[in-house]
């Protein structure tokens, strides 16, 4: 390995954060993002590693030229380093803030073998709001109008890719979006304290601003159907995302109090609930919340449970710390924030009172046993264990699965038993012209690989678009087991 | 945005609205729904469709003042803008020709009980509707319900129109009085649906309700509507909004239905309150 002989900085330049007892009483951003100083000292930390194709580029999924848009930190060059980010990412403010890049663009970072690995998701951060906030605009090529129109479904960190890459390839794009705010789960899941919400709005404006029409409050599979669709569009982007939670199978799971985390999640993030009554969505308030999960859903509830006044939030999970799907970030700033963690523990009840409202959660202890097909291991229920904690209300955070009201009067695109549309390796589904991507097709994933999806099948419409040729029979894409 | 072009106050307190919503009023089917949102400020609430028009590009309203945003909705004009229409959602009502089809409809459920009597009677069959008030003064669309049905019924709780009693009591003496009756649709306050269904269950009458759960999305996103049919856990918006009544747990809907009553106290009193200081 040539790595330079000169003097390395081995440490990251920290990134500042709200102090915890501050930040458990608002809903601002918890880390403060590096200043033009930071950002340039931790910028020329990077190596600059002279191979073929960086590890960090080769492990992002979008394919970022991180050495690239660093170097032009270095140079004093935001603008510069904006565009090297946008020739392969439209989201630059969302991914830097949400990309659990210690899995990817930072996981193989050679810095890693002489200090801290380099801290790329926050200077990639750093572009971005420094660019918006000093009014800096990206010179985008926009290829000549193919003539050929694409429609979207699903604003979403997928539908927002494709529909940008799309573009920038000529032709012309629509996103039809269900709820009355783009950004899918950018707006509706991820909490205002991970991603303002401004954040999403600005980078959906640049999506406008090179010329992406994008329609609210159409749901395709009811305001439109997909034929209607085929009909007005020479191809078709389904980035539905995994929007139908999981309940538990379990007595008194129609308690009052009781939530989805997505229910939670929508009322607080998109409908604004932590302002009610200023706004009008009401989220039920208490002492005690707990939180069934272990993922960044999990997470993102219990930590927005605190923040509109739950003095008390569990989250109980059925296997151990070690087991939990959440990034390691994000359970470190639960438990700074004082969010308490029951392991080994699964709902088996939830008593309620004579009106209904959820009064305790019963438990059941778990050991572990032999690992599943996840590759974890498996927790095994210890008979007589049961014990009940007394509770306010409930977050249900177990997972999401496709929503099927899409196409549910499609029968010719094949969905697999999960309820996920099946897909090739370019993203072509059993019918004609339609592609997808994103959790529609992956179940539960992250928003970077939703992203990932998009370019890619962006491309794969292009090709489409341009040759007509579609397979005679779809061979599934083997995907990576989601969590 | 979504303009309101027409308004009348058919009640007090119960509005009929007209508002363009071309992509609705195209697709739109009886017992189909509509999310609205008023404004950026507002909440997501489920009103039914009770009329619409595709060549106009229309849907209709009704909808009672009860909380803060139906009061809302009720200041809005012609020329107004409704921020968001969503629809039509929901699974449209089945239709078919059972024979003899019998309509329950109470409350602020007549509009949506006028469709589906509309629809039942273009498919073929004998329509008898019952429709029930609290008093004279809240009788609603009684015209319109005798041009789609071949018998009405009305009746007020408190006898001030027609006759006194509850829908039920109508629904009772018609049924013992050895009327054959093929199939049953209800929609209206949650108690008169159950009571229809006990009273059906005994005749062995097929019966459908219309279930008006608390909703956000209302595209099976957040399971606030979730029900309990047949002791299977089932989201009404996308599920929905009709249930075989026979199996519906109406005691559970009834407390769902209740989750939020002192934060909508909160919200309609200081909507009030600010009404009556800008006069």
């Amino acid at each position: 390995m040539s790595v330079k002989r000169r003097e390395v900085k081995k440490v990251r330049v920290p990134v500042p954060e709200q102090d915890p007892h501050v930040r458990i009483h608002n809903f601002n951003e918890v880390a403060l993002g590096y200043s033009l100083e930071q950002a340039v000292e931790e910028a020329s930390r990077c190596l600059q590693c002279h191979v073929k194709v960086a590890p960090c580029i080769k492990d992002c999924p979008v394919l970022v030229n991180v050495p690239g848009f660093i170097k032009k930190i270095v140079e004093g060059d935001m603008k510069g380093a904006l565009e090297v980010i946008m020739e392969t990412n439209s989201l630059p403010g969302i991914t830097g803030r949400v990309c659990p890049q210690e899995e990817q663009c930072e996981m193989n970072c050679i810095m890693g073998k002489l200090g801290d690995k380099i801290n790329i998701g926050k200077l990639e951060r750093f572009v971005a709001d420094y660019a918006r906030e000093h009014g800096i605009r990206p010179e985008v090529k926009i290829a000549p109008p193919t003539g050929k129109r694409v429609a979207v479904v699903g604003s979403g960190p997928a539908g927002l890719t494709a529909a940008a890459d799309l573009r920038k390839m000529g032709h012309e794009v629509v996103i039809y979006e269900a709820l009355h705010e783009p950004g899918g789960v950018l707006v509706y899941g991820i909490p205002e304290f991970r991603l303002p919400k401004e954040i999403v709005r600005y980078e959906v404006e640049f999506l406008k601003s090179i010329g992406v029409k994008i329609y609210m409050d159409v749901v395709i599979g009811k305001t439109l159907s997909l034929y209607d669709l085929l009909e007005e569009f020479d191809a078709v982007f389904l980035g539905t995302g995994a929007g139908t939670p999981n309940f538990l199978n379990v007595p008194g799971v129609n308690c009052l109090g009781i939530y989805s985390a997505n229910e939670f999640l929508t009322r607080i993030n998109l409908m604004k609930a932590y302002l009610f009554p200023e706004y009008d969505t009401p989220v039920k308030r208490g002492k005690r919340l707990a939180v069934i999960g272990g993922g960044n859903t999990a997470m993102d509830a219990a930590r927005s449970g605190l923040r509109i006044g739950y003095e008390e939030v569990y989250i109980l999970y059925r296997r151990t710390r070690d087991l939990m799907t959440a990034r390691i970030e994000e359970i470190g700033h639960a438990e700074e924030e004082g969010v308490k963690f029951m392991f080994l523990v699964n709902p088996v009840a939830f008593k309620c009172d004579e009106n209904g409202w959820v009064r305790a959660v019963t438990l059941i202890r778990n050991e572990l046993g032999e690992p599943d097909e996840s590759g974890r291991r498996r927790p095994i229920p210890i008979p007589g264990s049961e014990f009940d904690l007394e509770v306010d209300a409930v977050v249900i955070a177990i997972g999401q699965r496709p929503n099927r009201i899409l196409y549910q009067e499609v029968p010719e695109l094949e969905v697999s038993r999960d309820g996920t549309i099946i897909v090739d390796e370019k993203h072509r589904t059993t019918l004609r012209g339609v592609f997808a991507g994103g959790d529609a097709i992956r179940g539960e994933a992250t928003v970077v690989l939703a992203m990932g999806d998009g370019k890619r099948a962006a491309m794969a419409i292009d090709e489409y678009l341009k040759t007509g040729e579609w397979p005679e029979r779809i061979v599934p894409m083997k995907l990576a087991q989601a969590d | 945005m979504f303009e309101i072009v027409g308004k009348r106050e058919l009640a007090p307190n119960i509005k009929w609205i007209k508002v363009r919503a071309p992509l609705v009023a195209r697709n739109a089917r009886p017992g189909q729904f509509v999310v609205i949102r008023l404004h950026e400020r507002g909440e997501r609430i489920p009103l039914t469709l009770f009329r619409w028009d595709k060549e106009e590009g229309t849907i209709e309203i009704v909808f009672q003042e009860v909380g803060k945003t139906t009061y809302e909705l009720g200041t809005y004009g012609v020329g107004d803008k409704i921020a968001d229409v969503v629809g039509p959602l929901g699974k449209p009502t089945h239709i078919e020709n059972f024979g003899t089809a019998l309509v329950v409809s109470g409350g602020v459920g007549a509009p949506i009980g006028y469709s589906i009597t509309k629809a039942l009677k273009e498919a073929g069959n004998y329509v008898i509707s019952i429709i029930g008030f609290r008093n004279k003064q809240l009788v609603i669309l009684e015209d319109e319900f005798r041009e789609v049905s071949d018998e009405l019924l009305v009746t007020t709780d408190d006898g001030s129109y027609v006759r006194k009693g509850f829908t039920t009591d109508v629904l009772s003496e018609l049924l013992e009085s050895g009327r054959k009756v093929d199939y049953v649709f209800t929609v209206g306050p949650v108690i008169m649906m159950k009571k229809v269904a006990d009273i059906t269950r005994k005749y062995g009458i097929k019966t459908y309700a219309s279930l008006n759960p608390i909703m956000v999305d209302g595209t099976g996103m957040c399971g606030a509507c979730r029900v309990t049919v047949g002791g299977r856990v089932v989201f009404a918006c996308v599920a929905g909004p009709d249930f075989d009544a026979h199996q519906v747990d109406f005691d559970e809907l009834m407390k769902r239905l209740a989750q939020y009553r002192e934060e909508e106290r909160v919200a309609l009193e200081r909507f009030l309150q600010v009404s009556v200081v800008r006069g």
